[in-house]
């Protein structure tokens, strides 16, 4: 009789273990899908979090408690005082970039500049700017393009280079796939990501006609020493797993009025960046005087990225 | 009401009672479904880096499963036209079973959506203000969410109903509401594909899936694979309960498919044809698919099973002595749903990635993470699916049935399980 009970008072308490188990696991579980840094975040934050509003439908000072908690967030993660700048579009301005591709030489220090000004993850690594090597007489056959070049020397002999970003579209087909409204073009024409938002289906990036959206396809790997503190909330503010990232046009600096990372850090001055609404601008001065073209014009997406060659530097690299 | 409420609680659980089979069924696809949550759990914490997926092959072999599902479940149209359109006596017995597999397909659907997400926490995000901010009607995804949801809705209403109306030995009509449910069902299961095909088509940059064929071809092909599992499914279930589902309406099924396949393979070959005397550089996906591009060749096999399989079944099935023997028929059957699951599945969603959009081909394979959690969710469904028919059968054959106030009750009932006329208070 005693023996029975006991096994009963085993049984039960075996049930309530399984019980806490699977309830724990479920929390966990639960846990590792929200952007939180588990081990430090209250409920209130945890709460807080999970039903944060779209940025678009918040108030100015709904804006700054997220923008706090985000902080206090980034913080905990990172062991660093990271900023988060929520300027908007300044009015009359529609921002526009041209390449010179005859001054490309594909060395990639845009690549770098702009992984490190837009804390991406550099394990796995995800890089905004991807630079494809064509040979002469192939622009834009796109299956014969390499991006995994590695030579000792660029620019190689018979080879030209053309880095692709996002094209900021005027009719950005990513906008309009978006089930969540999660990406959207700002007044200043860049398209941005609220990453608070996205649910991660990745239907953008079948839309994308550029490949110039990517996925944290894990939790971005980033050391806290190589984090930009200067971040907006559109922008370069360090992102979570499972959502999708793209070039902002540098909305941290841009919107302050300076240039972008890749513009600042090009070798040979290929970049040019510019307000398309500004006759004065370097942009509309290259669009005037170049022979500019679009990225797969045909699709009518309507870049705000110019490609163009130039005048003389076409012979430069022709012999 | 609140008696047949009642009564539809206790016949539920008549479902976790059964033989020792039927436990041994139920424990084998709880390992399974054990087995694929263990790999998702895996997955929500590392990420979907646990999958092949990757910023050039951005969706895979769950929405591979997703596509083929929406066949499935589109595919209870062809029972539903014949059975109240038509009043086909034979289909109008079994229109019921293809009913419950729409809704188990659509709710496989479902699950296979979230777990291709990377934040599923967010999902709400997607259904309509003031709860989310559902960008409808720009994106195809929030139509998509709509016409599934719907059409899941309107399945759940329709299998119910007939089944609540049978439960009282009564017939339903035609005329009422659900008749118009009924009706509404056979433009909404089109929807749901057609739907799914211009997903494909929206996004437009990607050639192989800006094809006009590619609507027309998912409904062809999905009235061959979704009707081919339910034969299977019939004869298992006239096997192992008392349903007595003539071989009639089976072959009258098989018929049915016949037409669909042959549609199904005069849309592939007026896209091969299309794409391959072409030879430009948009049809570089289908070269891929059909014969690898530079040396790479991850795809070939599975079109080029899909495609053999498809042709051979649809020898089968044309042949009325092969469509009539029941092992020629189960191997075209089988054959079908392993050719349209390949083709629409993999074949579809991969090389639409496959150059990506800056050229590059990655060659994409599942990985284990991704065939686990798929199993976990094939498993989840045949298990839903398993429970609606132990629930749905007793009902359909007469065995239970509900007496409602007032009246007599209505007994053919021999084995009575679970009794529901007369439940004393202290069992509820």
């Amino acid at each position: 009789m005693k023996d029975k009970d006991e096994k009963k008072i085993e049984k039960r308490e075996l049930k309530i273990n399984r019980r806490a188990l699977l309830k724990g696991a479920l929390a966990g579980a639960a846990t590792t899908m929200l952007p939180l840094n588990r081990a430090d975040a209250s409920f209130s934050d945890f709460w807080e979090s999970f039903f944060q509003k779209h940025f678009r439908e918040m108030s100015d000072a709904e804006k700054k408690k997220v923008v706090e908690r985000l902080e206090r967030e980034y913080e905990q993660k990172y062991k660093k005082a990271i900023k988060i700048g929520i300027e908007p579009a300044m009015p009359g301005v529609l921002f526009g970039y041209g390449l010179d591709l005859s001054r490309c030489i594909g060395c990639r220090t845009c690549v770098y500049a702009c992984v490190k000004e837009n804390n991406q993850s550099r394990d796995p690594q995800v890089q905004w700017i991807q630079v494809l090597r064509f040979k002469h007489g192939e622009l834009m056959h796109w299956e014969k393009a390499d991006k995994y070049y590695d030579p000792k020397l660029v620019p190689e002999p018979g080879y030209f280079y053309m880095p692709v970003a996002c094209q900021q579209c005027e009719n950005p087909p990513c906008v309009r796939a978006c089930p969540t409204q999660a990406t959207w073009k700002e007044p200043d024409g860049i398209v941005v990501v609220d990453y608070n938002w996205c649910i991660g289906c990745r239907y953008c990036m079948a839309a994308c006609p550029y490949g110039a959206r990517h996925f944290n396809w894990a939790e971005p790997g980033i050391k806290s020493e190589d984090i930009n503190p200067n971040t907006h909330y559109l922008g370069n503010r360090p992102r979570y797993k499972g959502v999708v990232e793209k070039c902002t046009f540098c909305v941290q600096r841009t919107r302050k009025g300076r240039y972008t990372a890749c513009v600042e850090a090009c070798p040979v001055g290929a970049r040019k960046f510019g307000n398309l609404l500004d006759p004065k601008s370097e942009i509309r001065y290259a669009m005037e005087h170049k022979r500019t073209f679009r990225l797969k014009d045909e699709l009518n997406t309507h870049p705000k990225f110019f490609y163009f060659f130039d005048f003389e530097a076409g012979e430069r690299f022709t012999g | 009401m609140i008696q047949t409420i009642k009564n539809f609680i206790i016949a539920w659980g008549s479902i976790f009672k059964g033989s020792a089979k039927y436990y041994l069924w139920l424990a084998f696809l709880a390992f399974l479904m054990a087995i694929g949550v263990h790999a998702y759990i895996g997955q929500a914490e590392h990420g979907l880096i646990m999958t092949a997926m990757r910023d050039q092959v951005s969706w895979g072999f769950y929405i591979s499963n997703f596509t083929f599902l929406v066949g499935v479940a589109a595919a209870a149209v062809l029972l539903v036209i014949p059975a109240y359109v038509h009043h086909d006596k034979s289909i109008k017995e079994i229109v019921l079973f293809g009913e419950l597999m729409a809704i188990t397909a659509i709710v496989m659907c479902i699950m296979f959506i979230m777990t291709d997400l990377g934040q599923p926490l967010r999902v709400w995000h997607i259904l309509p203000p003031p709860i989310g901010l559902m960008h409808w009607p720009s994106s195809l995804l929030a139509w998509d969410v709509l016409v599934l949801n719907g059409y899941l809705f309107l399945n759940i209403i329709i299998a119910f109903y007939i089944l609540y109306k049978l439960s009282r030995g009564e017939h339903y009509n035609m005329k009422s509401f659900v008749g118009f449910l009924i009706y509404l069902s056979i433009p909404a299961a089109i929807s749901i594909h057609t739907v799914t095909a211009f997903l494909y088509n929206a996004a437009f940059s990607r050639p192989f899936w800006s094809a006009s064929i590619l609507a027309p071809r998912f409904i062809a092909s999905a009235l061959c694979s979704g009707p081919a599992l339910m034969l299977l499914v019939f004869q298992v279930v006239r096997k192992v309960t008392d349903v007595k589902i003539e071989d009639k309406a089976i072959f009258k099924v098989a018929t049915l498919i016949t037409y669909a396949m042959a549609v199904n393979l005069f849309f592939l070959g007026a896209e091969v044809f299309q794409s391959f005397y072409s030879g430009t550089a948009e049809t570089a996906s289908i070269h891929y698919l059909f014969f690898g591009y530079n040396g790479q060749t991850n795809l070939v096999p599975y079109i080029w099973t899909a495609v053999i399989s498809n042709i051979t079944a649809f020898l089968l099935i044309l042949n009325p002595k092969t469509r009539e023997n029941f092992v020629t028929l189960n191997v075209a059957c089988v054959l079908m749903i392993v050719g349209i699951y390949l083709e629409k599945g993999m074949g579809l969603v991969i090389p639409g990635f496959t150059p990506d959009a800056l050229g590059e081909i990655y060659q994409y394979t599942p990985t284990a993470t991704e065939l686990l959690v798929s199993l976990g969710v094939w498993a989840m469904g045949a298990m839903i699916y398993t429970f609606l028919l132990k629930f749905a059968i007793p009902v359909y054959t007469g065995k239970l049935r509900f007496a409602s106030s007032g009246k007599e009750a209505i007994h053919e009932v021999k084995a009575v399980r679970p009794h529901v006329e007369e439940v004393p208070e202290e069992q509820l």
